[in-house]
């Protein structure tokens, strides 16, 4: 028993090619019993690709992967009999209501008639969809359909479950209502894979995350210890009319560890933030409003991995 | 690692049949077939089971054609050169190769429009595909959904040749499971064709393909009027053999070269699926 064996997915230098595009360029990823892991990153990073071959749904073009102990090349079916999967669009079926959405699926892994049945009035039960359980699939709201995609994924009582930007698209009520069903799952010891760009999202949810770039990682830990490492304690915001915010780079430029510009403000990254903003006030810079914050994750993304600039 | 793989099935599995590969299972390669198409089948149902005047509809198109052509047409035509050689009644021609046809026209339009809508837009097989099913899966249950409704159809046609007494032969009754046969071989064919198809524009060319299989593989009239390299032509279309087939078993003219038919239609069904599968696994697992 070594320790790759505890884990329910590993993967060493793991690669996607399409043609001559590299989706994921050799990543290392070990995901533990337990834990709800997130896969962090830009449109384009590698995320999906990455959990479309954890899934089984994609073969790999490199590397080594196993999930839950097994070959996904080889014990595909066995292997996703035990997954749950939420995917970035939803794939409902339109032509079936929400109840049989729920045995209907239930049947693909093989449950009896009686079993799916059951399984199906819990699920509705637990994403609150008890009483639409006889309507169509197409009229429900993005929340709703969210909420039974993936309720569907808990139908074989899943030990992993993959969701591929769970909460793209929702209204922060929906957002919030799905992540507490998130924690239900995470507390019934139920291991969370999950990709997002959503930095509230990964903060709140994952235990531990990698930040993937063009197709590599080039960070991993949990959220405070990113944090940690790659910002400063605090930041200080100072907003100005857009274009004005490049005047005062130069004057506060050497009072912060670190400034990132974005289109109408300054970003000071500083370990005081107070501190830093009666120093800015002495050089008489005037914003037009100021903000102390601590750092969060989007600090660290935004670091990492350049957007503020580039798009 | 060894306690995943030796767990014992965790209660509420249900009838799993991982445990129990199936004949099919040991030459496919893993992966592609879970031995569960029957499941797809069932959801078929489940959705049809609300539209069942639509489903049934189909059943008058063969019908139709029958009185059309049979009774109409044949009041001018009267006798034909049926296919032992000797003259034979005009409708009692046509029935059978209807018979053929209509099991052709109901297994393509299942496996192409309904099929390229699930597989394009419906997403269904996305979500299907990350279930224990596989490719293999999908295209058997598909086309064997189109062949049950396929054979529905038959079964309502065969009845109203028994009413009307154009069943000449015991034999007569093999007509359900041949038209089946056909319906399978075109349902299979019909949706390896739709894998590769890009846009509903592309569906012109399974009309293109159907209709004169419709007109020219004797269905209204026998091989003999054509000359000799015409022959040889219609002798490779697929619905000839279907027709053939039919004609022969409804009419009682039975002998050896009905198996032929019975041959290039199963070779029709078994690559159809083949290919399909493999388009299948290219398109929505890469």
């Amino acid at each position: 028993m070594t320790a790759a064996d505890s884990l329910l997915v590993h993967a060493s230098g793991l690669v996607k090619r399409f043609g001559d595009v590299e989706a994921v360029r050799g990543i290392d990823v070990g995901v533990r019993r337990g834990e709800a892991f997130g896969f962090l990153g830009p449109n384009g990073a590698g995320k999906s690709s990455t959990m479309r071959m954890i899934a089984c749904v994609s073969p790999r073009s490199a590397g080594e992967l196993r999930v839950l102990g097994m070959d996904p090349q080889r014990d595909g079916p066995r292997i996703r009999a035990r997954l749950g999967v939420v995917p970035q669009q939803d794939t409902l079926d339109n032509e079936l209501t929400v109840r049989q959405n729920l045995q209907v699926y239930g049947r693909y892994f093989g449950l009896s008639r009686d079993t799916v049945r059951r399984k199906a009035v819990e699920l509705m039960e637990f994403a609150q969809l008890s009483d639409r359980a006889e309507d169509q699939v197409e009229p429900l709201s993005g929340g709703m359909k969210r909420r039974l995609t993936i309720a569907r994924s808990l139908v074989n009582d899943p030990e992993l479950l993959l969701l591929d930007e769970p909460t793209i698209g929702l209204d922060p009520q929906a957002r919030h209502l799905l992540w507490d069903r998130l924690y239900q799952l995470r507390h019934a010891g139920v291991t969370l894979i999950l990709t997002t760009h959503y930095m509230d999202e990964a903060e709140q949810l994952c235990d531990r995350l990698v930040v993937m770039d063009g197709g590599r990682i080039v960070a991993e830990g949990s959220p405070a210890e990113l944090i940690a490492r790659y910002s400063t304690r605090e930041v200080l915001e100072l907003r100005f009319a857009p274009g004005h915010q490049r005047d005062a780079l130069p004057v506060v430029a050497t009072l912060a560890d670190r400034v990132e510009v974005l289109p109408d403000r300054l970003l000071l990254y500083t370990a005081d933030g107070e501190a830093s903003l009666a120093a800015v006030h002495e050089r008489d810079v005037r914003p037009a409003s100021t903000l102390i914050r601590r750092s969060t994750l989007e600090d660290v993304f935004l670091r990492l991995t350049g957007r503020s600039l580039v798009d | 690692m060894a306690h995943e793989l030796t767990a014992p099935p965790r209660p509420g599995r249900g009838d799993q049949t991982e445990q129990r590969p199936s004949p099919l299972l040991r030459i496919v390669p893993p992966g592609l077939y879970a031995g569960r198409a029957r499941m797809l089948v069932e959801r078929s149902f489940l959705v049809n089971r609300r539209s069942w005047l639509a489903v049934v509809s189909g059943f008058f198109e063969p019908l139709f054609f029958l009185f059309a052509l049979g009774l109409g047409f044949g009041t001018l035509v009267s006798t034909v050169t049926g296919p032992d050689g000797q003259p034979m009644d005009y409708v009692a021609f046509v029935a059978p190769a209807l018979l053929a046809a209509s099991a052709m026209n109901g297994a393509v339009y299942d496996a192409t429009i309904n099929i390229f809508h699930k597989m394009r837009y419906a997403k269904l097989y996305d979500a299907v595909l990350s279930t224990p099913l596989g490719p293999l899966d999908v295209a058997v249950g598909e086309t064997s959904w189109a062949l049950l409704r396929g054979g529905l159809y038959a079964a309502g046609f065969v009845v109203v040749l028994l009413g009307m007494g154009l069943v000449s032969s015991a034999w007569g009754l093999l007509a359900l499971p041949a038209a089946l046969l056909v319906a399978f071989a075109f349902a299979a064919v019909g949706m390896a064709a739709t894998t590769f198809m890009r846009s509903w524009q592309d569906f012109d060319l399974v009309n293109l393909a159907v209709m004169p299989l419709f007109l020219f593989s004797t269905t209204f009239y026998p091989l003999s009027v054509y000359p000799r390299p015409l022959r040889i032509a219609v002798e490779c279309l697929p619905l000839y053999h279907g027709v053939a087939l039919l004609r022969g078993l409804v009419t009682g003219y039975v002998h050896w070269g009905l198996l032929g038919h019975v041959l290039y239609l199963v070779l029709m069904a078994v690559v159809g699926l083949l290919v399909a599968t493999k388009r299948i696994a290219r398109l929505l697992l890469r």
